[in-house]
């Protein structure tokens, strides 16, 4: 029935995990097993995240179903209208959809011909609006995942660090399944996400430093006794939680009739999301469910904080970590974890990675929405700006199918546009003064 | 001089299972060379084969990356707190 393994490797050397879950008793679907993405070693599904014997990340390996191609999209086409229709090629059970779970994803992809105009390009363009989601960002899809892993062993707290978005992504999840939430932010975030984060009515923690020092703390809280019971949807549930993010690849290709885009301008803050849409797209050309052609995947950051960005430029396959400073507080996030694989990938698939300042990030948030209707936080303002920055270089192709991410909903980060846009005037309630004011 | 080091739930198999141990050395470098003489092995889970961080582990010296100060060469002081971290960790939006 398995044929077909992603992230395989021939070294299977058992290894123990450090919290002794054992696999038979863990029903993650086509999950099979952990294996780190530096070695190779093996570890059986537990709620580990680095190797044992390098400290590598782990990364889920399948046995995939082995039906053809055919039968695979008809399972999927028969789906819910939500990242479960993905389920045969996540790590989740296969009645996940019956769980009480957020239930994610579907979210449009725009055709955006007025963009595209404005921008010169002559191939379609397509924004991947993400803002769509439960708690409005696209982190609701990974951890809709992580739930369903923190469910498999036993955790009856969910947690994480988090620039803002994830944090109320997991006070959601973990309000609909039933859960304690307990969350981890920097001091400083954006008033709106401290009181979405809040609402849902779990423990929201603010910490005096960045987001780095968040981790940090939470990657100490997790060796402690404190943290037992706890899963950290992006430390110790990471393998599972950041699968995910291969569901906006999926969407994008069945979104487009099963095809490839050309090239995706995609967000970096950790680089996972990246890695793991290109991880995605290479798993339905190995399935068969698209043709296999050439992709470029071309990464976005903030000039504020852009460590992967000045790597790529430098000719660098590690990255130097940096302080912080930037409006994309989303994506601000200076010590990168996968940084390496994204410049990896940039370099494999022909693509780059650019960065743009917190002017021309609100210059894009503003022409995204003038021009398409789709209010995007500044993440997207971050990858509309890079777009148009590559394009005015002449390293995006203007001819080609082009899909933009927009991975947050602009109302998250109000504060960044507030300052230069407003009423066009004001007036009093009568006709006069409306003529007055030029605008009749 | 004497230091306090924070490992990690993966590396606790080299110190019995303890989570903070004590070592002596004036650098990163001497700390962690003192680490091995006391929890065999235990360096080269941290270093690769040429001597340097691995790629995916993080080491503060009370608060600071050591990536940003002088890597295996930051001076450790007396009482210092020494915390050795998988880099995984990462990716909160």
């Amino acid at each position: 029935m398995s044929v077909l393994t992603s992230g395989d490797h021939p070294d299977t050397a058992p290894g123990a995990t450090a919290n002794g879950a054992n696999a038979a008793a863990v029903d993650l679907g086509p999950a099979t097993a952990l294996s780190c993405r530096e070695c190779g070693e093996r570890f059986p599904l537990g709620p580990i995240f680095a190797c044992t014997s390098c400290f590598g990340p782990l990364e889920i390996a399948y046995d995939f179903p082995a039906d053809g191609p055919e039968a695979l999209r008809a399972r999927i086409a028969a789906g819910p209208n939500n990242i479960w229709r993905y389920a045969p090629l996540l790590p989740v059970p296969a009645d996940v959809a019956e769980h009480p779970n957020l239930n994610p994803g579907c979210t449009p992809l725009v055709r955006a011909d007025r963009l595209a105009a404005e921008l010169g390009i002559t191939g379609e363009l397509h924004i991947k609006d993400d803002s769509g989601n439960p708690t409005h960002s696209f982190k609701d899809r990974v951890v809709a995942n992580a739930v369903e892993a923190a469910r498999a062993f036993g955790f009856t707290t969910l947690s994480c660090s988090s620039t803002g978005n994830l944090a109320g992504a997991v006070g959601a999840a973990a309000a609909r399944a039933g859960l304690r939430s307990c969350v981890f932010i920097p001091h400083d975030l954006e008033q709106g996400k401290v009181v979405m984060a809040a609402v849902y009515g779990g423990d929201l923690v603010a910490i005096e430093g960045t987001y780095d020092d968040v981790n940090r703390f939470c990657s100490e809280l997790i060796g402690d006794p404190i943290g037992e019971g706890w899963g950290f949807v992006n430390v110790n549930l990471r393998p599972y939680y950041a699968e995910g993010s291969k569901t906006l690849a999926y969407e994008i290709c069945e979104q487009l009739g099963w095809k490839l885009p050309d090239q995706l301008v995609i967000p970096i803050a950790s680089g996972s999301q990246l890695t793991k849409i290109d991880k995605g797209l290479k798993e339905l050309i190995q399935l068969g469910l698209v043709e296999d052609r050439p992709y470029r995947i071309f990464g976005a950051q903030a000039e504020g904080c852009s460590p992967v960005s000045r790597a790529f430029k430098d000719g660098h396959d590690v990255v130097r970590p940096v302080k912080p400073d930037t409006i994309a507080k989303s994506l601000a996030i200076g010590n990168p974890a996968d940084g390496p694989y994204v410049l990896d990938i940039a370099r494999r698939t022909g693509g780059a990675v650019e960065d743009v300042n917190d002017e021309q990030i609100v210059a894009a948030i503003r022409l995204l929405a003038r021009t398409e209707g789709i209010f995007a936080e500044t993440a997207g303002g971050v990858t509309v700006g890079v777009t148009r920055k590559l394009l005015a270089a002449g390293v995006l192709d203007p001819s080609a199918t082009t899909v933009v991410l927009n991975t947050g909903d602009g109302l998250k980060t109000l504060d960044a546009v507030a300052g230069t846009t407003g009423p066009s005037a004001t007036i009093r309630p009568n006709l006069d003064s409306f003529r007055e004011a030029g605008l009749a | 001089m004497s230091v306090t080091v924070r490992i990690p739930t993966i590396l606790r198999t080299y110190t019995d299972g303890r989570s903070e141990v004590t070592a002596e050395g004036g650098t990163l470098q001497e700390v962690l060379a003192d680490l091995d003489r006391n929890h065999q092995g235990i360096a080269a889970r941290v270093l690769d084969d040429d001597g340097r961080l691995r790629r995916f582990v993080n080491v503060y010296v009370n608060d600071d990356d050591v990536r940003f100060t002088e890597g295996l060469a930051t001076p450790t002081p007396d009482g210092a707190g020494v915390s050795i971290i998988p880099a995984v960790a990462g990716g909160a939006r």
